[in-house]
């Protein structure tokens, strides 16, 4: 049975239409208008417990409307959607305590305090008790590699430090779903890899079920065997990461390091030239045609270094929505 | 997990206030700053010794000084700034996390307000020590039962204060700027309450009009209490009872009305 099932998921929100200057302001002031604009249209899927699921898509996609209607911080205007057993919006206790959303843009630690001070709050409001509190902190403080952290105020943490503290008090109270939005962003490269092994590891020793949105596509393809992709409110895709490339774009990448410079139109005939600097060619090519493609190149020019590779999954959906493909 | 919900209530209430208490001595500078900035009474204090004016009511200077302390006193302990803090809370997003977690929000903010009446108590010490200092024979201590009573009402007063702050924080859930709802009823509250001036001091037809209110229960009941004077102490009860009733279903009847509001119209 799906730990989280969305049929239908709808929503439309409701906003101010306001339009410039004075006469726009005045109008505005004495006789409000909105409109009504779709986040979500018809959206449905199903999460077993114990997966990691991707959330994909371009900003304003839908993305952090769906993980609220999920979480139950907001209504949905149509469809229905269960988590863990419980309606989400009714927020009923029971619920609550099943779950833990994580905002990378927005924080639940109390600013001037250090982490621990939030962290007794939490544990007392889900009623663990002082010795169990302590070493689900002492456990979880091991695996995300924070010591001292804990003990200075959370505006004197690096903003990976912070993140480390914000995941662990999502995870205080042992929650069975894990919502996380955006949680590496702002984070350098090492930060990023410490919070996805730290991802990876509380899922495979606890079973807690992830879905998670993220713009890094390093955080999608080190720790989600399945993705969602959202675009305009609508799901593009349910299924493994892999099928998603193939389908948007069974083509392979070759690099080739040329003897002599040669210009972009003499390797048009070989597939989609994405850049062509000096000895540098970067192209895309059909893997039907890869082969063929392959040895003409070598036969063509005088080549010094050729490297076949998936393409970048970030650069094939952004061309994808910035060509209109997926709509 | 907490055996009982009573056992549960008092961890999370201890928790809430010891964490909040640490955060209000992180901000002990400020909080002297607000204790200083609530001396209005003092002001008043000043502004009325030496004017008269208060022997058409039948007050004597002294039993004036003794009742603007007595209001600055319950001033300090009555102070409630929830919108404020919603409103900031509301609109940087931490509101989300809040809403997430087992424990309704307002929780939360009682126990910030009760930290830091805590943190404010020694700053009311100095300043009442520095007024004694000044004016000898001012301060007096009220009989027990009176000063018993006294706190019992300015711990009323606090919650009745608290209810018509929250109630239009919950506004918030309709407009985004409910302080300026607060700002429209500060001007009663400031001139209704006894602030300003006693009760006694107003004409007949304005004070009828104040005691229609809940204000003059909020500033004057208790400070006629604690300074000592004549006041009809069921009455005073009776009317601080009478108005948290009315207000603590309404408050809990819009706040869950405000929460599926804005749960409506996206977090």
């Amino acid at each position: 049975m799906p730990i989280i099932r969305a049929e239908g998921l709808t929503k439309t929100y409701r906003v101010a239409d306001k339009q410039p200057g004075l006469r726009g302001t005045l109008r505005h002031f004495f006789a409000r208008r909105s409109r009504e604009v779709p986040a979500v249209k018809d959206v449905s899927f199903s999460i077993e417990a114990g997966e990691i699921v991707g959330f994909l898509g371009p900003n304003g996609a839908g993305k952090t409307t769906t993980l609220k209607m999920l979480s139950g911080l907001i209504h949905p205007t149509a469809g229905t959607v269960e988590v863990a057993g419980h309606v989400p919006y009714r927020r009923q206790g029971n619920f609550l305590r099943s779950i833990s959303l994580v905002m990378g843009q927005k924080q639940q630690l109390i600013w001037d305090l250090p982490p621990l001070d939030s962290l007794r709050v939490n544990a007392a409001v889900y009623g663990l008790d002082d010795a169990g509190a302590k070493r689900r902190i002492t456990e979880l403080a091991e695996m995300l590699e924070l010591g001292d952290e804990l003990s200075r105020p959370v505006r004197k943490l690096s903003l990976g430090e912070r993140m480390k503290a914000e995941l662990l008090a999502a995870l205080l109270h042992r929650p069975s779903v894990l919502f996380l939005d955006e949680p590496t962003l702002g984070l350098d490269v090492n930060a990023q890899a410490r919070v996805r092994d730290f991802l990876a590891d509380i899922n495979r020793r606890t079973g807690t079920t992830v879905l998670l949105t993220s713009h890094y596509m390093g955080d999608i393809t080190a720790l989600c065997p399945r993705v969602l992709l959202i675009h305009q409110g609508h799901l593009f895709h349910d299924g493994p990461l892999d099928e998603l490339t193939e389908r948007l774009a069974p083509c392979r990448e070759v690099r080739l390091e040329l003897k002599d410079p040669a210009p972009a139109e003499a390797f048009a005939a070989y597939g989609a030239v994405e850049s062509c600097q000096g000895h540098q060619v970067r192209l895309l090519i059909p893997r039907d045609r890869l082969t063929a493609a392959v040895a003409r190149l070598l036969a063509d020019f005088a080549v010094v270094d050729l490297e076949v590779s998936e393409p970048p999954v970030e650069e094939l959906i952004g061309r994808l929505f910035r060509q209109g493909v997926v709509a | 997990m907490s055996r009982s919900p009573l056992v549960h209530g008092l961890r999370v209430a201890r928790a809430l206030f010891t964490s909040q208490y640490a955060l209000m001595l992180e901000y002990r500078a400020e909080i002297a700053l607000w204790a200083l900035s609530g001396v209005l009474p003092l002001i008043m204090l000043g502004v009325w010794s030496g004017s008269g004016a208060g022997a058409d009511a039948g007050l004597t200077p002294l039993q004036l000084a003794r009742y603007f302390l007595a209001a600055f006193v319950v001033r300090q302990f009555t102070i409630v700034w929830v919108i404020q803090a919603f409103e900031e809370d509301n609109l940087q997003g931490r509101l989300s996390p809040y809403l997430l977690q087992p424990l309704p929000p307002l929780w939360r903010y009682l126990a910030a307000h009760l930290a830091e009446q805590v943190t404010r108590l020694p700053f009311v010490v100095v300043i009442l020590a520095l007024v004694a200092l000044v004016l000898p024979g001012t301060l007096s201590w009220p009989s027990p039962l009176s000063f018993l009573l006294a706190v019992v009402a300015t711990h009323l007063v606090f919650l009745l204060r608290f209810l018509i702050q929250s109630l239009i924080t919950m506004a918030c859930f309709w407009s985004e700027r409910a302080a300026a709802l607060e700002r429209l009823q500060m001007i009663p509250y400031l001139f209704l309450s006894g602030l300003v001036a006693p009760l006694e001091t107003f004409p007949e037809g304005m004070r009828a009009l104040a005691f229609a209110t809940p204000f003059p229960w909020m500033i004057w009941f208790p400070a006629r209490l604690l300074g000592g004077g004549q006041v009809d102490v069921a009455a005073g009860f009776g009317a601080l009872l009478a108005w948290i009733a009315l207000l603590l279903p309404l408050t809990l009847l819009l706040w869950k009305a405000g929460i599926r509001r804005y749960s409506a119209m996206g977090a």
